[in-house]
This record gives C-alpha cells, sequence and structure tokens, in this order.
C-alpha cells in the first residue's frame, strides 16, 4: 500500500478527469486501476467497494469514497483550495456548478446518437461562448486579480481551466472573445503544478477516448 | 429587506425543494417569489441577478447565489448541519449526491413523455429498493445511531426524508423492506422544525400535477 490515492474508473476523462485535475494542481501523486471490461466493474461492486455501485470511486485515506462531487470537495478541502472561508467557497461553488452543467454537455457529446451530435454541438458552444464563459471572464474583469476567488488559486481556476482546454479542443479559436480568460500566468502556474505529478500514466492519456470505452461508460452512466 | 433569505423559483419543488427543506430544518424563515411566466424569469436573467441566467436564486447575507449544490453547501454550513470535520462531510456529501441522483429521477418521471413513463417509474423504483435505500438502511444498521453521520443531524437526515417523503408517493409501500428508514422516517419527521415544515399551510410544496408540466416547460425552455 503506497499511501497515494487510488483511481477506479476506464482509462478515460468521463467524470473522473476533474478529480485527476485536482490532485494534479496538488501535487499529489496518484495510483490509477483502470475498468477495462463489464468483468471488472461486477468485481468492485461485489466485494462492497462501490456505495452505489458505480464509480468513480478513489481510495483516499482509508475511505472509498464516491460520488464525483464528493470526492473532489474533499481533495480541495484537504489541499487548501477551498477558499478560506463561507464565503468564498459560497463563490467557489456557484462557479465549480456552473463549469460541471457545461462539463455535462461537453459529456455526453461523444455519446450522442449521429443526428443529433450537430445540434448538441451548436448548443454546447452557444452555452460556453453565451452563458459560462462570459460569467468568468466578468469575474476576472471586475476584481482585476489573477485568480477567480480569494487571490490564490482554488479549484474554481483548476476546474475552469480544464473545461477552457476542453472547449478548446471543440473549436480552437473559442475565447476569441474573452481576452482574460485567456492570460497565460495562471495557466503557466497550473501548468508548472501538472510538472510536478509523476503520474505519467495520467498525462498521457489526456486524450478522448473511443468505441468500447465510450459504450462502457454510457452504460455505466445512464443506467 | 428583511434580512430574511428570499428564493427566486416557480411555484414548486423541482431544484429549489432541497433548499427549502434545509432553511427549514433550520429553523429559518425564508421568502419566496415566484416565477410564474416566462417574462419573469426574463426580467431576472436582464437585471444581471442569475449568473448563469438560471434559477433557484436565493438572496441571502448579501449575495444573490445560484446552484442548488452552492446554495444548500452554503446553507449547510451556516446552520451546522454539515458535520463536525472533513471526514464527517465526506461522509454526508456521499450520501447527499446518492440522494441528488434519485431525486433526479423521481422528479423527471413526470416530464417524460407518455410512451416512456411505465419503464421510467419501473427503473425509478429498482433504483430506490435496490441502489440507494439498501445503503441507508444498512449505514443505520451499521452505527446504530438515530442519525446517519456523526450521532447528530446533518443535511443528510433531512435530505434522506425528503427523498423518501417523495418516493413514497410514487409508490406508498416503497419502503416495506427497510425498518430502520421506515423508524428513521417517524423520528426525524418529529423533529420540531421539520414537524412544521410538514404541517398543511407550511412553504413545502406539492408534487407537481402533470397538467402544469407544460407551463413550467413554457418558463424555462
Amino acid at each position: 500500500m503506497s499511501g497515494k490515492p487510488k483511481l477506479h474508473y476506464f482509462n478515460g476523462r468521463g467524470r473522473m478527469e476533474p478529480i485527476r485535475w485536482l490532485l494534479a494542481a496538488a501535487g499529489v501523486e496518484f495510483e490509477e486501476s483502470y475498468l477495462e471490461k463489464k468483468d471488472d466493474l461486477t468485481k468492485l461492486r461485489k466485494d462492497g467497494s462501490l456505495l452505489f455501485q458505480q464509480v468513480p470511486m478513489v481510495e483516499i485515506d482509508g475511505m472509498k469514497m464516491v460520488q464525483t462531487r464528493a470526492i473532489l470537495n474533499y481533495i480541495a478541502m484537504k489541499y487548501n483550495l477551498y477558499g478560506k472561508d463561507l464565503k468564498e467557497r459560497a463563490l467557489i461553488d456557484m462557479y465549480v456548478e456552473g463549469i460541471f452543467d457545461l462539463n455535462e454537455l461537453f459529456i455526453y457529446y461523444d455519446i450522442q446518437p449521429a443526428d443529433k451530435k450537430e445540434q448538441h454541438f451548436a448548443n454546447m458552444m452557444d452555452k460556453a461562448t453565451n452563458r459560462y464563459f462570459p460569467a468568468f471572464e466578468k469575474v476576472l474583469k471586475d476584481h482585476g486579480q489573477d485568480f477567480l476567488v480569494g487571490n490564490q488559486l482554488s479549484r474554481a481556476d483548476v476546474q475552469l481551466l480544464e473545461i477552457i482546454l476542453m472547449a478548446e479542443e471543440f473549436k480552437p479559436d473559442i475565447l476569441a472573445k474573452f481576452p482574460l480568460l485567456q492570460v497565460n500566468e495562471w495557466r503557466v502556474l497550473m501548468d508548472n503544478a501538472l510538472e510536478r505529478t509523476t503520474d505519467l500514466n495520467w498525462l498521457r492519456n489526456r486524450g478522448e477516448w473511443e468505441g468500447e470505452e465510450r459504450s462502457d461508460l454510457e452504460n455505466n452512466q445512464i443506467c
């Protein structure tokens, strides 16, 4: 037992990716155990490891934590990425929940039937550029600081960076109208944090997944 | 300005109901401003009150908070319904997220097309009785305490009672195989602030009636 957190999920982004990002930003090395076929999930279910029979599951500090938000809340608190008081937490939570909503749209794009993909894509891009990114651009503009909340790095910055990079994969110029979101300074900070993590598997596999992993994800998420 | 939290939503449960429950359980009086037609929502959007153009929105402590989980987290922390330390919070968060997943399925029943309702109903009952309720029954059994976490009332107990009551509206005998959840239900319902919220005339909202569904869709979509 290494003492490092151990992540149980498919070898792909899905609902585990924000967790990987947060651990990496905190400089915490982690291990991963990949579910590659249905039997792997069945086995975890049968040995009572999954509270609600679902992954993500993260073994951390003697717990087998499930539910993405529960895991993220715990990691953020533990590693001081959740603001310094209740009011900062309220802002962080609002921003992060908006990011989760946009992330849902991105996650579900890949599993749309072919005849619905175009509509879904248009909706995703519309929400990103007209609902979510303007809100965060305005936050940065209004206080003029480098970070979203409390003048220091928090999970809000980490999760925003993650979603920006995902959005740019869909549409490279998506930040055209958002100069403050483009600012590199805190991105560089993030890159430094990412370099500190030695979990090369995670860094290597940050690409898209496809094919049977996608349908496995669909089976897991939807049922 | 009364100083009381002010809730902006349509006159129904939806995503605001867990927030109403928490405020009620904490004994906090609140006001409500109902969005009854599309114009009401548009007005809130135009005056910059809604960070992501959506309700729920709650005016509280000088903030216009949006996103139901953010609001619920704030209220739970402020009123000591979120456990005493990080480990208790972790348990509460896990349990509550499971409940929210079940709630989504319960609530979306009324918005299903007619030909999908039966299947959806069967799926909801299956998830409630085979995935979620067994977990909470086991939690109570394993520690033998009155509350889900930390031997004191937390948001986990409040949200679970809400979920149980909604599930019973679906299927009255849904707790048949869960004796500890049955006694949990009775016990938590008897807490004075919660008992008051369960009385007729409180701000608790009834389940949405099928004929109201088109009106709600018209406001939000």
